[in-house]
C-alpha cells in the first residue's frame, strides 16, 4: 500500500509537471493553431538561463524564477513576432519546418554554450521526505504548478486581456473586427506559453538533473497529456498531464512487462490510441469543417 | 479541411513548361537533361578512383541516406504525409540485417531484400494505422515512434536478439575475386547501383496511374476520393513503400559500417532525413542526391568551427528554406535554369 500511495503521489508530482507544459502546449496551438515541438527545447534553454543566473551570478533562488519566468515570456514573444508572423498563413509542414529549425538551434546552442555535461539545478525546497511517502521538491512542484495555474486561470476569466486572448482563440476574424489587435494577442500567447515552459523546466531540472536532451522524453508525456485532454482545451491538458503522470508511474511499478525501460513505449501508445479512439481527447470540442 | 494551395510542398513541375523543341546551344531541354544525367553519372563512377578509402566511404554513406531520403519524399513529397519516424524504419532494416547476418548467418547480399520486404509490411501496417491522422498529428505519432525506438531495441525482451546497448558487430563480406577493387570502393558501387535502381523505379511509380493517385491525394483528399481513389489503401501503401526505401537504406548502412546500435537510431537520423529532404526539395527526385551529400558532409566543415553548431545551421538552413525557397535547392536550381535559358535564347 505504501508503494502504490508513494508512486501515485510522485505521479501527481510529474504529472503537475507535463500539465504545465501540455498547457503551454496548448496555449500555442489556440494561438497559431499548431503543435510546437520545439517547447521543450525551450523550456530547457530557458532552465539554462536560470541555471547561469543562480549559479553563475549568485542571483537569489527566487529573484532568478521570477527572472527567468520574465525573460521566457519576451523572449517567446519574439520568436512568435520574428519567426513565425510572416509565415502564419503557411501550411502545416512549413509550420513543422520552422519547429523542428528551432529545436535544433536550441538544442545545438544550448551545447554550445553550456556544454553537454550534465550539471546539478538548485531546488528551493529543503531536502526533507514527508513519512518516506514524498519529498520537499514534490509537494513543492504541486504548490507552485497549481498556483501558477490558479492564476493563469484568474487571468483569462477575470481581466479585459485575457478575453481578448480567449476572442481571438476561439474566432481570430471576429476577434479584429471588434477591435482586438490579434498580432499582439497571437504574441503574447507565445509569451505565456514560453513561461510556462520555463515553469516546467526549472521544476523538473533537480529531478532530471540539467543537460540539453533533458526535456526530450517529458515533452512526450505533454504531448500524450495534451492529447488526451484535448488539444484545444486548457483544462484538458492539466488533467491530461496529472493522468499521464499517475498512469505513467503506476505502470512503470506495476506492469512488469513495460517497468520503467519501456516508459516512452507506453507514451506512444497512449498517443497513437488517443489520436485513433478519441481524436478529440476527454475535453476537447468536436470541429466541423465545411468542405 | 485540405489545403489545396500547399506553398511549401509544390513540386517544381515540368509539365507547366511546354516540352517545346526550341533549343539552347543546340540542344533540346531533354538532351540537356542527359547530357546531365550521363555527366553526372560518369562523375559518380569515377569518384572512388579520385578519392581515398574514407572519402569513398562517406559517400557510400551518402547515398544510403540518399535512398532513405528519396522514400521520405515519396511520402512526404509525392503523397503529403509527413513522416518524423524514419529512423524507426531504417533502424528496423539495419537490425533487420544485422540479426540475420549475425545470429543466422544469411548472407549479407540476402539480407537487403529480406530488410526491405520487413520493412515494407511494417511501414503499410502503421500507414494503415494512421491513415485518419493528417498533417500535425501524423508528424506528432511518429515522432513519439522515433523518441520510443531506441528503447524498445534496448529493452530487455528484445536483448537476445538486438544485443541490447550493446548492439551487434556485422560482417562485411568480401569483394567478388574477379574484380580488382577495394572493399569501400566495391560496396560504393553496390550502394550506387542500388541508389540508380531505387531513382529509377520512384521516378517511373511516380508517372503512373498510382503514382498520379498518390499525388491527387497529397493535392486534395476529399476530390481524389471523390474520383474513386480508395485514399487509406493508397497512403498505407505510400507508407510501405517508404518504409521499403528507409529498410534498404538501413540494411545497406548495418553492412557498410559492420555495426548496429540503438543511440544510432534516434530522432536526430530522422530530424536529418527532413532536413535532406527539404534542402533537396521537396518532390524533386534528383534533389535527394544533393540533399543526403548535404546532410552528410555538412557537419564536417561545421565541425571546423564547433562540433555543437552543426544542428544550429541546420534548423536555420530549415527555417531559411521554408522562407526564401520553398521548393528546396532543386526549384532553386531549375529558376535559375529557366532565366539562364531566358537569357540565352533572348
Amino acid at each position: 500500500m505504501d508503494l502504490f500511495v508513494q508512486q501515485t503521489l510522485a505521479g501527481i508530482s510529474n504529472g503537475a509537471i507535463y500539465a504545465s507544459l501540455a498547457l503551454a502546449i496548448v496555449m500555442i496551438y489556440q494561438a497559431i493553431d499548431h503543435i510546437n515541438f520545439a517547447q521543450g527545447e525551450m523550456a530547457m534553454f530557458s532552465t539554462y538561463i536560470a541555471w547561469t543566473l543562480i549559479v553563475r551570478f549568485d542571483v537569489p533562488y527566487w529573484i532568478a524564477f521570477g527572472l527567468t519566468l520574465v525573460i521566457s515570456f519576451l523572449g517567446g514573444m519574439l520568436i512568435e513576432r520574428i519567426v513565425f508572423a510572416p509565415i502564419h498563413q503557411a501550411p502545416a509542414l512549413s509550420h513543422l519546418l520552422v519547429f523542428l529549425g528551432l529545436y535544433a538551434i536550441f538544442n545545438s546552442l544550448a551545447g554550445e554554450i553550456w556544454g553537454h555535461t550534465i550539471k546539478e539545478f538548485p531546488s528551493p525546497f529543503p531536502d526533507y521526505s514527508f513519512g518516506g511517502l514524498i519529498g520537499a521538491h514534490q509537494v513543492g512542484t504541486i504548490v507552485i504548478v497549481m498556483f501558477m495555474l490558479a492564476a493563469i486561470y484568474s487571468f483569462f476569466k477575470t481581466t479585459k486581456l485575457g478575453l481578448a486572448l480567449r476572442a481571438v482563440a476561439s474566432n481570430p476574424e471576429s476577434a479584429r473586427l471588434v477591435g482586438i489587435k490579434v498580432k499582439w494577442m497571437r504574441a503574447l500567447g507565445w509569451g505565456l506559453a514560453a513561461s510556462l515552459g520555463s515553469l516546467s523546466g526549472m521544476m523538473i531540472a533537480p529531478i532530471v538533473f540539467l543537460d540539453p536532451n533533458m526535456m526530450g522524453g517529458i515533452l512526450i508525456y505533454s504531448f500524450t497529456a495534451a492529447l488526451i485532454g484535448g488539444i484545444d482545451s486548457p483544462g484538458g491538458a492539466v488533467a491530461g498531464g496529472f493522468l499521464v503522470g499517475v498512469l505513467e508511474n503506476l505502470v512503470g511499478t506495476y506492469v512488469e512487462f513495460i517497468g520503467s525501460e519501456l516508459k516512452l513505449t507506453f507514451a506512444l501508445l497512449l498517443i497513437t490510441g488517443t489520436l485513433l479512439l478519441k481524436p478529440n481527447g476527454l475535453f476537447g470540442r468536436k470541429i466541423v469543417t465545411r468542405v | 479541411m485540405p489545403e489545396v494551395e500547399n506553398h511549401a510542398v509544390h513540386p517544381d513541375s515540368k509539365s507547366g513548361v511546354p516540352e517545346s523543341s526550341s533549343k539552347t546551344i543546340g540542344l533540346t531541354d531533354v538532351e540537356w537533361r542527359r547530357l546531365a544525367f550521363v555527366l553526372s553519372l560518369s562523375f559518380a563512377v569515377i569518384l572512388p578512383f579520385v578519392f581515398e578509402g574514407f572519402t569513398t566511404f562517406q559517400f557510400t554513406l551518402a547515398g544510403i541516406y540518399a535512398i532513405a531520403i528519396l522514400g521520405l519524399n515519396l511520402l512526404s513529397g509525392f503523397n503529403g504525409q509527413i513522416s518524423l519516424g524514419h529512423s524507426t524504419f531504417y533502424g528496423i532494416g539495419a537490425y533487420t540485417s544485422a540479426i540475420m547476418i549475425n545470429q543466422l548467418e544469411v548472407p549479407a547480399y540476402w539480407t537487403i531484400p529480406a530488410a526491405a520486404l520487413i520493412c515494407l509490411s511494417f511501414g503499410f501496417i502503421f500507414g494503415l494505422t494512421v491513415t485518419r491522422l493528417e498533417g500535425l498529428y501524423l508528424a506528432l505519432a511518429t515522432f513519439a515512434l522515433a523518441i520510443a525506438t531506441p528503447q524498445i531495441l534496448k529493452s530487455k525482451h528484445v536483448e537476445q536478439w538486438t544485443g541490447g546497448v550493446q548492439g551487434l558487430d556485422v560482417y562485411k563480406p568480401d569483394v567478388p575475386q574477379a574484380l580488382p577493387l577495394e572493399a569501400d570502393q566495391w560496396w560504393y558501387f553496390v550502394v550506387l547501383g542500388i541508389l540508380l535502381l531505387m531513382l529509377w523505379c520512384t521516378k517511373n511509380l511516380v508517372n503512373s496511374r498510382s503514382g498520379r493517385a498518390m499525388i491527387a491525394i497529397r493535392d486534395n483528399p476529399i476530390a481524389a476520393r471523390s474520383m474513386g481513389i480508395n485514399t487509406s489503401l493508397y497512403k498505407a501503401l505510400t507508407f510501405g513503400c517508404s518504409g521499403l526505401y528507409a529498410g534498404t537504406a538501413g540494411a545497406l548502412s548495418a553492412i557498410v559500417i559492420e555495426y548496429v546500435a540503438p543511440d544510432s537510431f534516434t530522432f536526430v537520423l530522422s530530424f536529418f532525413f527532413l532536413t535532406g529532404m527539404v534542402i533537396g526539395g521537396m518532390a524533386s527526385i534528383p534533389g535527394v542526391i544533393f540533399g543526403a551529400l548535404f546532410v552528410l558532409f555538412l557537419p564536417n566543415f561545421a565541425e571546423d568551427f564547433s562540433k555543437n553548431l552543426a544542428y544550429a545551421i541546420f534548423g536555420i538552413l530549415l527555417i531559411a528554406t521554408v522562407y526564401a525557397m520553398p521548393s528546396g535547392s532543386a526549384g532553386l536550381f531549375s529558376a535559375i535554369l529557366t532565366r539562364l535559358k531566358q537569357k540565352l535564347n533572348q
